[in-house]
């Protein structure tokens, strides 16, 4: 009980670390799908990809995570020099915003968990 | 810098090394296959010190709490005192019978004694006299006498060959504890199951198709077996009379390269489920044999529609050398 007194937090609202399982799945399955950015996804091993997406996930949906921005920096790199650019990242923050829908969430909330994946920008893109 | 105590002799560890790849730097002798921590043929049990959590991955949590730990994934912060694994652990088997079942693979079957536990699906390191380890997946059921394995044979597989050539008969050799949760578990039996390999691959998918007809399954059971040519299809007539019995089995083997006679679909063995079964929403699958294809397989069956945590696969990792 973090929250007494205070407003939940978004993770409790979103239904916290069973949302994010519910969410990776359909998550990544739709990143992959994306001819946009699909390339950046596509590693050999799924495994370490889907533990990467349920990372971004909860911090997504403001949960507890490990990620600092310069872990941040460094882990996106490589894709940067991949070409990782500003519409590759709207078209991931797009994908998450449709995963939420096809759960059932309420747009405001969706824009709340855009919002917090917005804040990652400036380090994803090592700008 | 961490100092190992080995049966009473000691091994310093450098930098980042791993306690398997210190021992056998030093000339120790600890059984060992793939390096990665899958065939958990290095297993050794700690007497002293502490092991990080990452070398105890996989293991049942009966083994953890003696300490054991697969030394390949064990890069210790401090020092260890360990020792090969309780000889409980491994249980001597005599080969029984070695067969041709193809022009590049063999059956073989072997008695364990006493019987060991497991699960048609999972896997088994074969350890021989000499230490030579690998692992191999297990075709039959536990009622059945005899365990049953099927090797490829690689022109210059060293166990491979051994078992095609040399190995008799009555010759004995070591086995470790089942392990790999590639297997049926009952519970949901009218859902659909995909069981899809290549090569010796068919091993496991085998042992799980018929253990999951056995306990019962009602839902569809889909095996495809796909081979480079003809030569790698094998046990055709035990799976067509397999389908003969159960109406609610479907075998489908495909080969890469032709000719191939009515029966046997030419194509890869992913375009074949693809047209299958455009949708896979709702299934279980089951994957096996080459890394390659087992990873380009569970993506593809994932995009299809089945859920991540109902892909279960075991990549036929070559040993390390
Ligand atoms: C979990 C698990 C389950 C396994 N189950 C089975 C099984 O049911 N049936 C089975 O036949 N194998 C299985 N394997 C593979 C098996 O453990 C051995 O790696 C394989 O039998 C080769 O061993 P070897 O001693 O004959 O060849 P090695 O002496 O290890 O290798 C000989 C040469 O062949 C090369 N080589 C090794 N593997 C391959 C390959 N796949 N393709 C081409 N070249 C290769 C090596 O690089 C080397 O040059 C499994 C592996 C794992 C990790
Ligand atoms: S698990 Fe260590 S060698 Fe395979």
């Amino acid at each position: 009980m973090a929250n007494v007194g205070t407003e939940t937090s978004l993770y409790d609202q979103l239904g916290g670390s069973a949302a994010v399982d519910a969410a990776v799945d359909i998550f990544y399955r739709k990143v992959l799908a994306d001819g946009r950015i699909s390339r950046f996804f596509d590693d050999v091993d799924m495994d370490a990809q889907i533990a990467k997406q349920k990372a971004f996930l909860t911090m997504a949906f403001g949960g507890p995570n490990q990620y600092t921005g310069t872990d941040m920096r460094s882990a996106h790199k490589p894709l940067v020099a991949k070409g990782l650019n500003g519409g590759h990242f709207d078209a991931v923050v797009e994908q998450l915003g449709q995963t939420l829908s096809e759960l059932g969430v309420k747009p405001a909330l969706i824009a709340k968990v855009a919002a917090v994946a917005a804040t990652t920008r400036q380090d994803v893109l090592n700008a | 810098m961490a100092t190992i105590d080995y049966g009473g002799t000691q091994y310093v560890l450098q930098d980042g090394e791993s306690v398997l790849d210190g021992l056998l730097r030093q000339g120790a002798e600890v059984p060992h296959s793939c390096r990665k921590g899958s065939c958990h043929a290095c297993v050794l049990q700690a007497m002293a010190g502490d092991i990080p959590a990452e070398a105890q991955d996989g293991l049942k949590e009966t083994l953890r709490a003696q300490g054991y730990f697969k030394a390949c994934c064990c890069r210790p912060a401090g020092d260890l005192a360990i020792a090969l694994a309780d000889p409980d652990d491994r249980v001597a088997a005599s080969l029984t019978r070695i067969e041709w079942v193809s022009p590049t693979v063999i059956r073989v079957r072997l008695t364990p004694s006493p019987p060991i536990e497991y699960h048609p699906g999972q896997f088994v390191t074969l350890v021989r006299e000499d230490g030579l380890a690998r692992s191999y997946s297990i075709a039959s059921l536990p009622e059945e006498s005899a365990l049953e394995l099927h090797v490829r044979c690689l022109p210059k597989g060293r166990m491979s060959q051994w078992l095609a050539r040399e190995a008799r008969p009555g010759t004995w050799v070591q086995l470790g504890r089942a392990s790999g949760d590639c297997f049926y578990l009952p519970g949901d039996p009218e859902q659909p199951l995909l069981l899809a390999g290549t090569g010796t691959g068919l091993a496991p998918l085998y042992g799980i198709a018929r253990d999951a007809l056995a306990q019962g399954h009602t839902g569809p059971v889909w095996l495809f077996h796909g081979a480079g040519d003809r030569h790698g299809l094998y046990l055709e007539d035990a799976l067509a009379a397999l389908s003969e019995r159960h109406e609610n089995f479907f075998y489908v083997p495909s080969v890469r390269r032709g000719p191939a006679p009515p029966g046997i679909e030419i194509g890869e063995l992913g375009d074949g489920i693809r047209s299958a079964f455009p949708s896979l929403r709702g299934w279980k699958a089951y994957v096996c044999g080459n890394p390659e294809i087992v990873s380009t397989l569970r993506k593809q069956l994932f995009m299809a529609g089945v859920a991540s945590r109902a892909i279960h696969f075991d990549s036929f990792l070559p040993a390390a050398a």
